[in-house]
C-alpha cells in the first residue's frame, strides 16, 4: 500500500470511529448495517474481483448469518457474540462446501443462475418451514452480550450507538486485515491469474476448481458473519433477508464502489446505504432512482467510484 | 540445444489414433523424444499437429495407443496434473494474464511449482524463494526491465516470450511450445529462440518440443524433425536429411521452397 493510500485509510478510520461522538444517533445506526455490508462485501468481492465469478445468492449466507443469530440469542439462549460469529461462520462454511462444488463447475452466467438457484431454495426453506424459521414473520433477535457482558439494562440506541458500534466496527477491522493479508498472499495471487485466464493458470498447474471453490467457502463465511452482525441492529430477522433482490443489492454496492479496488466494496456499502436512506427520504420509488443510477454506472463508470479516482490500475509498490 | 551425454528416452508415444466421429485426425503416430533433444513437427494445415499436441501433453485422450512420459501414461490427465508431472506448454495463441504484472505472472508460476498456493495468510512479497524465482526468470528472458508493466500493456513479442517465460518458470522437465514464434515480426522471432535456447540451458531442461511453420526456425534450431501428413509421420530425421529431400518438403510446407 502507498503513501497516500495509507493516510487516506488512517483518515477513514479515524472519521468512522468519530462518528458515535460527532454525528446525531440516527446517522450512528446508519453506519451499522455499512459495517455488517462491509463484511459481507469484502468477502463476495473476493470472488468477484479477485476470482472473476458473480454471484447471485450470497443473501443465502447473509440469511443463514442472521438466522443463526436469531436462533442461538431465542431457542438455544446463547447470548454471546462471539459465539454467535463463530456458530455463524461456521454454519455457512459447512453449508458453503457442497453448495460451491457444483456452482464452481461452471463461470458467467451458468454460475450466477446457480447461486440464484441455491439462495431461493434457502429462501423458500425459511419461508415454508414456519415451526422452525418462524415463516414470513421471522424470528425476533435477543440483544446479545459483548465480550461476556450482558448489556440488557442498557436503553436500546445506547447499545447500539455505543458497545455494539464498536464491536462492529472491530470485526469489520479484523475481517479487514484478515482478507488484505488473503488477497496478498500466494492464494490471492493464484485467484486473480484463474479471474483473468483460467485456461493459462491450469498450464501453471493450478487447478481452477479447487481455487474457486476456496474462494466461494471463505466468501460464504465473511457473509455468515456479515449477516450475524447485521441481525441485532435489524432486531427481526425475515426471509427477505435471503432474497434474490437481496443478492442484487450486494452485487449493486460491489459495482458502485469498484470491484476492482481492494476498498471500492467498502465505499459501496457506506455510499448505497446512504443514498438509500436519503432518495427513499425524499421519494417512494427508491428502486426507480437505484435502477437509473445502476445503468449509468456500468455505462459511464465501470469502474465504480474507487474506478474515477484511479483512472487505470495502478502497479502496486509495497 | 545440441546432444549432451547419453540420450535417453523421456517422452513416448505408441501408435498414437485420434478419431472424432468418422474423421481420423490421427492415424497410428510412433514417436520418442530423449534427453537433450530439440524435437520440431511440421506439417501443413490439417496434418493433426494439433490433435498431436493436445495428446501429447495429455490434454485429450487417444482413440487408441499410448503416450507416456518418464514411464507414465499420461493419456487424458489434464494440464494441472501435467505441470506437476514436469511438463510444461504455451499455446499458439498467446496466453497471458492480462491485469497481472510481468512479475506477478511469473510469481504465480513459481508459486504454483512450489505449492505455495495454499499458504493463504502467507505474505507473497515476504516469499524470498518466489520473488527471486520470478525475477530470475524474468531477467532470464529479458523482462526485467518491464517487470512492473502489466502483461496486456506489453508489446506482442514480450507478450509471447512472457508466455514462455511463465512455463519455463515451473522449470519443467520437458516443454512443448505450440508455434512460439507465430504472429510476432521476423527480428523478434530471432530474438526469442535465442532467448528460449539459452533459457533452456540455463535452467537444465531436458527436451524441447515445437510446433512451427516458420522453416527457417525450424532447420534453424533443430535437432530432429517430425513431418506430418494426413495424421501420419511421414518422416522422422534430421533436418540435413529432410532439407536433402526437396519433395518432401513440398509436401509438408504445402508451397515450393
Amino acid at each position: 500500500m502507498n503513501r497516500a493510500n495509507a493516510v487516506a485509510l488512517a483518515v477513514a478510520l479515524a472519521g468512522v470511529v468519530a462518528v458515535p461522538w460527532v454525528a446525531p444517533t440516527y446517522h450512528v445506526l446508519l453506519m451499522l448495517p455499512f459495517m455488517a455490508y462491509g463484511v459481507v462485501l469484502l468477502g463476495l468481492n473476493l470472488l468477484f474481483g479477485y476470482t472473476g465469478l458473480v454471484s447471485f445468492g450470497h443473501a443465502l449466507f447473509i440469511g443463514l448469518g442472521a438466522y443463526t443469530a436469531a436462533f442461538l440469542t431465542g431457542a438455544c439462549k446463547i447470548r454471546s457474540l462471539e459465539i454467535i460469529l463463530v456458530v455463524a461462520a461456521a454454519a455457512a462454511a459447512l453449508v458453503a462446501m457442497p453448495v460451491a462444488s457444483f456452482c464452481v463447475r461452471y463461470v458467467k452466467i451458468y454460475f450466477g443462475m446457480l447461486t440464484l438457484a441455491f439462495g431461493m431454495v434457502f429462501y423458500t426453506f425459511l419461508l415454508k418451514f414456519y415451526k422452525l424459521t418462524g415463516g414470513d414473520e421471522g424470528m425476533p433477535v435477543a440483544r446479545p452480550f459483548l465480550l461476556g457482558r450482558d448489556l440488557g439494562a442498557m436503553p436500546k440506541t445506547e447499545y447500539l450507538a455505543g458497545p455494539y458500534y464498536f464491536y462492529s466496527l472491530a470485526v469489520l477491522v479484523v475481517a479487514l486485515v484478515v482478507m488484505w493479508r488473503l488477497v496478498h498472499s500466494p492464494f490471492g495471487l493464484c485467484l486473480k491469474t484463474i479471474r483473468d485466464n483460467p485456461a493459462k493458470a491450469e498450464t501453471l498447474g493450478i487447478s481452477v476448481r479447487h481455487y474457486r471453490w476456496a474462494a466461494f467457502v471463505i466468501s460464504a463465511v465473511y457473509a455468515g458473519v456479515g449477516g450475524a452482525l447485521l441481525a441485532t441492529p435489524t432486531g427481526n430477522v425475515d426471509p427477505t433477508l435471503a432474497y434474490w433482490t437481496h443478492s442484487g443489492n450486494i452485487v449493486f454496492m460491489t459495482l458502485l464502489g469498484g470491484f476492482a479496488s481492494f476498498f471500492g466494496p467498502l465505499v459501496g456499502a457506506f455510499v448505497f446505504i446512504y443514498l438509500q436512506d436519503f432518495v427513499m427520504s425524499v421519494v417512494p420509488y427508491w428502486r426507480l432512482v437505484f435502477g437509473a443510477i445502476l445503468a449509468a454506472l456500468v455505462i459511464f463508470a465501470p469502474g465504480g467510484l474507487m474506478g474515477l479516482f484511479a483512472r487505470r490500475r495502478t502497479v502496486e509498490v509495497i | 540445444m545440441g546432444r549432451q551425454g547419453h540420450s535417453r528416452v523421456i517422452l513416448r508415444a505408441e501408435n498414437l489414433t485420434k478419431h472424432y466421429g468418422e474423421f481420423r485426425a490421427l492415424r497410428g503416430v510412433t514417436l520418442g523424444v530423449s534427453t537433450g533433444e530439440f524435437v520440431s513437427i511440421i506439417g501443413p494445415n490439417g496434418a493433426g499437429k494439433s490433435t498431436l499436441i493436445n495428446l501429447l501433453t495429455g490434454l485429450a485422450r487417444p482413440t487408441s495407443g499410448t503416450v507416456r512420459f518418464k514411464d507414465r501414461d499420461i493419456g487424458g490427465i489434464g494440464p494441472v496434473k501435467l505441470a506437476k508431472l514436469g511438463m510444461a506448454r504455451s499455446f499458439q495463441l498467446v496466453q497471458i494474464f492480462p491485469d497481472l504484472t510481468v512479475l506477478e505472472t511469473l510469481q504465480a508460476a513459481v508459486a504454483a511449482r512450489l505449492g505455495r498456493g495454499r499458504r493463504i495468510f502467507a505474505s507473497l512479497t515476504g516469499d524470498r524463494e518466489i520473488q527471486d524465482g520470478a525475477l530470475e526468470v524474468a531477467e532470464l528472458f529479458g523482462l526485467g526491465v518491464r517487470r512492473h508493466a502489466l502483461a496486456r500493456e506489453l508489446p506482442q513479442g514480450d507478450k509471447k516470450l512472457l508466455d514462455v517465460a511463465s512455463a519455463f518458470a515451473l522449470r519443467p522437465e520437458i516443454i512443448l511450445l505450440d508455434e512460439p514464434t507465430s504472429g510476432v515480426s521476423t527480428a523478434d522471432k530471432t530474438r526469442i529462440m535465442e532467448i528460449l535456447v539459452r533459457a533452456a540451458k540455463t535452467i537444465g531442461l531436458r527436451a524441447i518440443i515445437q510446433v512451427e511453420h516458420d522453416m527457417d526456425i525450424v532447420f534453424g534450431y533443430s535437432d530432429r524433425i517430425i513431418a506430418l501428413h494426413q495424421g501420419a509421420v511421414l518422416a522422422d530425421a534430421a533436418p540435413s536429411d529432410i532439407q536433402a529431400d526437396r519433395r518432401l518438403v513440398d509436401m509438408v510446407v504445402g508451397r515450393r521452397h
